[in-house]
Parts: structure tokens; sequence; C-alpha cells
């Protein structure tokens, strides 16, 4: 069993740094069910949250994790659920109406191989899947990428605090690399404040007016204000939260846009590249969803060509095309399932497309 | 002098309107609910989680808070809301459809593991809300708008008995089978309701109420007929009857 350490680097699995950190994030109550590559994040919890005398239940089906997540919820606790890509799909339906009934669940997701039951190869195949959501109607779920063990922990805080901060479900989108492999890390204190929900809990009436959590919305109208209420809040989240890291872009003709553990391979073939004199630069979306657009945007103003790298068959490619919106090329460098190509690889494919 | 012998209870919504059809049993079985909520004096620490269907409207009717889940998975949210807040009174109030179809391994796996909730189920025979489908409880021979010659084994299988199967769970407390059809057994189903509410607030484990309702407009009969069939062909087959009580011993 991994210790809920702070301020001492440790070296650790992503799937427990993610655990470990989400325990110290104050989660209350962890729901989950099997599958690779992901499950030492329910092991862990087994053991972790009945020490604390937190809850952990060994859900029966990924449908039955997610709801429960919804459930604790609702009262206000922090409370969590972590899986796959195709037990993620499973989860769908519950995401949407967590958005509606605007409920912080976190959702930890540690891609594989796909479609189907694909394999337990790492994958960056489900971007599409977490950004626009698979569930029905308008909704976004918030959604964080990491790309390093570290950024496995202080994500894993960021997402408790973004899904409490604005009532929205949010995803932490890992893989089954960041999930598997080692890395020093090292846990802080949770930084973030504790937003107060006091509000809208349920809790029982002693203190407040009977309260229903409810995505049912018998009137189109009221249902019209709703929905741009919540798009309201899907505004300031990208005014307020989008993050991303860039490298060498001020003078880049080429910049290469690469998110998770993908993009540890690309910023070093983007070094490659500034070695050999092309003058590459490197951006790394961080939040997913709100997605740097606006940033983009800017960039397409001195840069002549974008490249998106992915283990997929090239879903974020398409983001960064709209973002973009013609003004310049975006080319796609992809790999469908498995561990990233290599540095060499990658700069391989720059040298061909420029 | 006039004795008050019915009153609406406190717990009910003062500007609640009656939307239930004429002669639907989900009218009565809210009321019970409510009743059993008020004296046991609980309705300010509940915590209502309702499944989809009909039965969604409790939360229009009792002044608590609620929460709605998706359908068939009212009772996995009401374990996260139970295992979030232990001592919050929590009871999911579904339907057939929601509970015996969809929703099965969820109310099956809450009774194993014993979680400290209760569910009331309410036994129609058919999918009520969408317009009287052939459900997970349609009788043999039962003539559904997806059964259009009646339910026969070969095609479509038998009903569930839920009262029995979750009384089977080891981590069920209480499971029994209700029905609503008389005055007599309206007072049954109530001490049932909070006897199973009671097995909650003593933390002895799952507790589970199975009600036998009318649903006179999709049966196509009014409210009599609908009692009558209740009496003559459901009770017959779903016997009511207490199938688990661990505060007593060999039932």
């Amino acid at each position: 069993m991994v210790e809920c350490l702070t301020n001492k680097k440790v070296l650790m699995k992503g799937n427990y740094a993610i655990a470990n950190a989400a325990v110290l994030a104050g989660c209350q109550c962890y729901f989950g069910y099997p599958i690779t590559p992901q499950s030492e994040i329910g092991e862990f919890m087994s053991g972790k949250m009945q020490e604390l005398g937190r809850a952990y239940v060994s859900a029966e089906s990924e449908l039955a994790a997610i709801n429960m997540t919804i459930g604790a919820c609702s009262t206000g606790v922090k409370a969590m659920s972590s899986s796959s890509s195709c037990a993620v799909a499973l989860m769908q339906e519950a995401l949407s109406y967590a958005t509606t009934d605007e409920l912080p669940v976190v959702l930890v997701s540690v891609m594989r191989g796909g479609p189907g039951l694909g394999n337990i190869y790492p994958s960056q195949g489900d971007y599409t899947q977490a950004v626009k959501g698979g569930g029905n109607g308008d909704y976004r779920t918030i959604v964080l990428a990491p790309s390093t063990v570290q950024e496995c922990a202080d994500l894993t805080y960021k997402a408790f605090y973004l899904a409490q901060k604005y009532r929205n479900p949010t995803i932490l989108l890992a893989d089954g690399l960041l999930g598997q492999m080692m890395e020093p890390v090292e846990f802080k204190e949770y930084p973030y404040p504790e937003v107060d929900n006091s509000s809208w809990r349920l809790s029982g009436t002693k203190d407040h007016k009977a309260r229903i959590i409810r995505s049912y919305g018998p009137l189109a109208d009221d249902r019209c204000v709703f929905l741009e209420k919540l798009f309201d809040k899907y505004k300031k989240l990208e005014e307020n939260e989008t993050e991303w890291e860039e490298i060498g872009t001020e003078d880049a003709d080429v910049v290469l846009v690469s998110f998770g553990s993908t993009s540890r391979n690309v910023k070093t073939a983007v070094k490659m590249c500034r070695e050999k004199g092309i003058k590459a630069g490197f951006f790394r979306p961080i939040t997913l969803f709100p997605f740097p657009n606006k940033r983009l945007k800017e960039l397409s103003k001195t840069v002549k060509k974008f490249i998106t790298v992915e283990v997929n068959m090239g879903q974020m490619v398409d983001d960064v095309r709209l973002a973009v919106n013609g003004v310049v090329p975006v080319e796609l460098i992809h790999k469908g399932v498995g561990a990233p190509p290599d540095p060499e690889v990658i700069f391989k494919q720059i040298e061909e497309l420029i | 002098m006039a004795t008050q012998v019915f009153k609406i209870p406190n717990t009910i919504k003062k500007d609640a309107k009656f939307t239930f059809c004429p002669g639907c049993d989900h009218g009565v079985a809210v009321r019970l609910v409510a009743e059993c909520l008020e004296e046991l004096g609980v309705i300010d620490n509940t915590i209502a989680v309702c499944g989809i269907g009909c039965s969604v409207t409790i939360y229009d009717f009792i002044d608590m808070d609620a929460l709605e889940a998706p359908h068939g998975r009212s009772v996995a949210e009401a374990t996260g809301v139970k295992r979030a807040k232990p001592d919050k009174f929590v009871f999911t109030y579904s339907g057939d459809g929601d509970y015996a179809s969809i929703g099965l391994a969820e109310g099956m796996h809450a009774a194993l593991r014993g979680e400290k909730i209760t569910s009331i189920c309410i036994n129609n025979t058919t999918y009520g809300m969408t317009g009287g489908q052939l459900g997970p409880t349609t009788m043999l021979g039962q003539v559904t708008t997806t059964s259009p010659t009646g339910r026969n084994i070969e095609y479509y299988g038998y009903p569930i008995k839920l009262a029995e199967h979750i009384a089977l769970c080891d981590g069920t407390a209480f499971s029994a089978r209700v029905s609503l059809d008389t005055v007599a057994n309206i007072k049954k189903a109530k001490q049932a309701i909070k006897k199973a509410f009671e097995v909650q607030l003593k933390g002895l484990g799952y507790s589970f109420v199975e009600i036998l309702s009318t649903c006179p407009t999709n049966w196509r009969m009014t409210p009599d007929k609908a009692h009558e069939r209740v009496q003559n062909e459901m009770m017959q087959v779903f016997k009511p009857g207490i199938y688990k009580d661990v505060t007593v011993e060999n039932v």
C-alpha cells in the first residue's frame, strides 16, 4: 500500500499517483469496477478509503459506479470513479445527467486501445469521447490531460477543484502509458480553496426548503433558458480556465500540437528540429475542454503550418483545424494505438510534411 | 362530535396537483410513504432517489430533498447517497420497468451488499408512462401494446417475482409484497412500508417493498375493474406476504 505522503518525492505509477492525489484532495467516496489499465486506482482506493473511514464500493457495473458517484456528489461530498475506454463508454449516459444535474463528478479515464474491446495498449482514441461527450444532448465535461506522473497528481487536485467550482463533471484523461509507468512524484497539500456547496447539496430539509436535483425539463422554453445558462458556464470556463504549455512558438514556422503522453516524444522531436535548424514550436493543450482555441488562432497569424501528433486516427486535429479556421494548413502525424511514436519517427515525418 | 378519520399528511406539498390517472394506485402508495416518513419523524433527514416512469413524480408530492436518477439507476444513486451520508434516511421509489428490468442488477447487488436503504417498487405489470408495453412483470396471457396476442412463455418468457428474489439475497433484512386493492390491504401495505423504513433506521440491511398497483389507463379498465384484476389475477400469482424479515424468526 502506497502512503499519502506530502512534500516528499517518491517513485510511483501514474495510477497510484492519481489515487493518492484524490485521497489528499479530500475525496470521500470512490466507486469503481475493474478494467485494465486503470485497476490500480480501485485497488489503492479499496484499502486506503477503508483505512480512513471513507467510502469505497466495488460496484456491479460501470453504470452503477458512475451513478453511485452522482448520488454521493448530490450530498456535497467529493466523490469519484475511474475507468477505461470501452467501460467509460458505459458511463456516458450518466455524464449527460450529471452535467444537467450540475454535479461535480470526477471521472478518471485511462485510455486503452479501441474501438470495441480493443486492447490494453495505451491510446488517445477517446479524445472525442471525453471532449465532445458520448451522451445525449448539449453538454460538455471539463477535460484535463496530464503528460507526466507529477501532472497525474497535480491535475487530479485540479479536477476536484474545477468540478466543485463550476459544478460540472470533470474528466482526468490519462492513458495506459501514464497509468502504468513509474516516475518521481511529489505530493503537495491540496492547493485549492474548498467551494461552498451549502446552497444546493441534498441533506434533508432541516435547514432549507425541499431541493430536487433532476434533469427532467418538461417545458421547451424552460429548457432553452437552462441550456443557455449551461453554455454561459462553458464560456466562463474558456475565459478563465484554459491551460496549455508552449515552447519556442515566438519565431516558429511550424508548431507541433500534441497532448498527454504523446506530447513527451513530440517535445523531443521539436528539439531535434531546432538542432537541425527547423523553426519548430511545441504546443500542448492541458485543458482539452476548454480547448485553447484563442491562442491557436493567434498563433495562426505567425505560424505557417500546424502539425498535430496523436495516438489515434486523428481526433484533436479537428479541433485545431476549427481553431485555425483554414488560415494555415493543419497536418496530422498519427499512430492508431500503442506507445507514442519515437521522437526520431516524429522528426522524420515533420521533415516530410514541411 | 365528529372524529377526524383521515387527513392529508403534512409531508404532502400544499400546492401539489394530482397528476396520476384516475384509479391509479400510485396516489395511495405515495400517500402511504408520506405518512410513514411523517410518523417516523424522518422527513427532514430524508433524501429520496426517484426512478424514471410515472413514479418519478413522487418529488412533486412529498416535501423532501430528492434526486432523480437515470432509468434503472435509482438504487445505485441511493447507494452513493447513503455511503456518502450514512446518517441520512434514503429510499428509492420506482416502477417495475425501472427496478425489475433495467435496474435489476442495481437492486439485487444493493440487496447483496446489504445497503442500508429502502426500495419501494410499484408493480403494475406494464410500462405505464410509455403507454402500456410488456414489461418484466407482465403476466402470462396479458395483452399489452407489445404482446398483442398476450404474453406466452415460448415467445416472451416468464414474469419476475421480485419480493421472492430480493428475499433470497443475504444482505436483505426485509422483503414484502403488498396490495392496495382493499382498505384492509392498504393498512397492511402501510405497515410493511413502515417496517421497511424502521429496518433501515435500525441499520439492519436492505429493505424492499413491492406494491401491487393498478394501471387502469393502460389496462383499458375502469378503476373498479382494475382493482378486481389485482385481486383475481395479480394476487394469485404475485402473492402478498412478508418474504423476509430479520426482526422476526422463521418467516
